[in-house]
């Protein structure tokens, strides 16, 4: 069985982005960029099936600019076989992402696809679901804990009510939530080595023809309302005071 | 004239909140007609209970078999076909509403607007984007917009005064590829977190899944719901449904207390809506002094106690 794992460039976690003055984006100019959080731990995952038997390959696909053969290089280094850019020069949008994913899918015919719930740069949580419907395929999303069978996988899915359980019939498509597991550092030796591993490069406009673009269009950037700053307290005494004039308590 | 379809959720007995708040967003597009389409094996009851919910006129109740009505897969299909009506499909940003909508845009060929926390007009919006340090405002001048609705930008609207129609459908060609087989839920005793107009939160600082009683007790003690951040629940402190942040619950309570809690960005926006934020931590320079309303440095171990005594 294959693995694709689609994985994101995107600024940092670390990284506290602001707003342009002018209200036409974030400020990414010389940021530090990184592979989306939750798409690593999706690498971390495929490889840790790898590594059980269960699985012969495991194939990275991003979609992006040409800078994003850094993040697919990191990936490689951590284990991964080979990888895949679709290239884009612009911002694509969530229906176009998964109809792009859904021609490399049926070009590798994986068991398994596994992604990252959302992306910390638009935080949409979209395109996983949207590539199990596309593919007409079962969807295990928000996964804490994955389980690969023969035939089936067990996923348990962080959900608000608590950890829900489903049974999926492979092939599907898994998101990852945080606690799956804790991705590898990545080791210098390794990193030499996936220089070797295959990159492929294909065109977005190769993988989504006949695509309906129903674009939605970005108005502004704002920053958010700040807080007005509150106030320090020296005691419990003054909280309490201060929680029962305002009837909180 | 906008008509909007919003997703009811429930538990099986109660409609969810969630809904409610969706139709507080939806009310916000001038002349919007509201129907709601509600999921279940035996619809009955449910179907009754979403009913009741104020200023909808249909309710579609859909009777699903196998406990399909608990799966993206087992209902997504159906929420697409009766939404071809509509101008609007709106569903609640739950874990449940995210891992639904997105199916239903995709079925719809439509991108999905996610979050909404602000409705300008019935085809603009805004929502959150980098964990609510920036604002967009998004457009779509398609002939159906999919969306979430953020559940700590809108009001609980009225949920027992409505007396919407009921008209029943079921689903004939049920999936199989995808079967629910558990769920596994903590306390239930206390206020849902989502909900609750008090919440008592613990961080890392508070050290230990026995050291969490105290935060238990606490919360006891104010009628209050319990939260954590990222870094309690990861340290296995505290279970997942509790956590606060980005990833977790996006929450709006009218008071926020947190214990041991620095303020991670991530922590942030999970909060940010609150009514008042209080912070007790034993680092004075930890960021979350800098959105809380009221703060207080020291040790909780000592703090807790006290506070027990004197509220």
């Amino acid at each position: 069985m294959k693995i694709l794992v689609a994985i994101k460039r995107v600024v940092d976690f670390n990284v506290r982005v602001q707003v342009k003055p002018d209200g036409t984006g974030v400020a990414t100019d010389g940021v530090k960029m990184s592979i989306n959080p939750f798409d690593e731990i999706a690498i971390e995952e495929a490889l840790r099936i790898k590594e059980s038997g269960k699985a012969s390959e495991v194939i990275i696909v991003t979609i992006g600019s040409n800078d994003a053969q850094q993040q697919l290089r990191t990936a490689l280094a951590m284990g991964a076989d080979r990888a895949i850019l679709v290239e884009s020069d612009g911002e694509i949008q969530s229906l176009k992402a998964a109809t792009s994913l859904l021609n490399i899918v049926k070009k590798e015919q994986p068991g398994l696809v596994i992604m990252g719930k959302q992306a910390i740069d638009d935080d949409n949580n979209q395109t996983p679901q949207m590539l199990a419907t596309l593919w007409k395929r079962p969807q295990a999303t928000f996964v804490s804990k994955l389980e690969v069978n023969d035939t089936t996988a067990l996923a348990t899915r962080e959900v608000d009510a608590g950890l829900e359980s489903i049974e999926i019939t492979l092939p599907a498509v898994v998101s990852t939530d945080l606690r799956l597991n804790e991705p590898r550092f990545v080791k210098l030796p390794d990193i030499m080595k996936a220089k070797r591993k295959p990159l492929d490069v294909v065109h977005i406009n190769d993988t989504v023809e006949g695509f309906d673009d129903k674009e939605l269009s970005i108005q502004k950037y704002e920053s958010p309302q700040a807080r007005q700053k509150g106030v320090m307290v020296e005691s419990v005494d003054e909280l309490v005071a201060m929680l029962k004039e305002k009837g909180l308590v | 004239m906008s008509k909007v379809l919003i997703l009811a959720q429930h538990d099986g007995s109660a409609i969810n909140q969630g809904t409610a708040k969706a139709i507080t967003a939806a009310l916000q597009i001038s002349e919007a007609a509201i129907d709601l389409i509600v999921f279940a094996d035996d619809t009955s009851i449910i179907a009754a209970e979403a009913a009741k919910l104020a200023n909808v006129t249909t309710v579609h109740a859909v009777t699903t078999t196998n406990e399909n009505w608990k799966l993206a897969s087992g209902i997504s299909e159906k929420i697409a076909e009766i939404g071809e009506g509509y101008t609007h499909i709106f569903g609640p940003s739950t874990t449940f509403g995210k891992d639904v909508m997105p199916c239903v845009a995709a079925l719809s060929g439509q991108n999905q607007i996610s979050d909404i926390m602000e409705v300008i007009d019935a085809n603009t919006f805004k929502r959150p984007i980098y964990a609510g340090n920036a604002v967009i405002t998004v457009n779509s001048n398609h002939d159906k917009i999919i969306a979430t609705i953020r559940n700590a930008s809108f009001k609980t609207g009225d949920m027992t005064s409505g007396s919407a129609v009921i008209e029943n459908h079921t689903i004939s060609n049920a999936q199989t590829d995808t079967k629910f087989v558990s769920l596994q839920s903590g306390n239930s005793e206390r206020p849902d977190l989502q909900t609750a107009a008090k919440v008592i939160s613990g961080g890392r600082g508070v050290g230990s899944e026995e050291n969490f009683e105290i935060m238990y007790n606490l919360a006891d003690k104010l009628g209050a719901a319990t939260g954590a951040s990222r870094a309690a629940v990861d340290a296995g402190y505290c279970p997942n449904e509790m956590q606060v942040g980005q990833t977790g619950k996006i929450i709006a309570p009218d008071l926020y207390m947190c214990f041991g809690i620095s303020g991670a960005i991530q922590h942030l926006t999970g909060i940010k809506d609150a009514g008042t934020i209080v912070a007790i931590n034993k680092d004075g320079e930890a960021p979350i002094y800098e959105v809380a309303d009221i703060g207080l440095v020291g040790d909780l171990f000592k703090i807790v106690p006290e506070l027990m005594e004197k509220l």
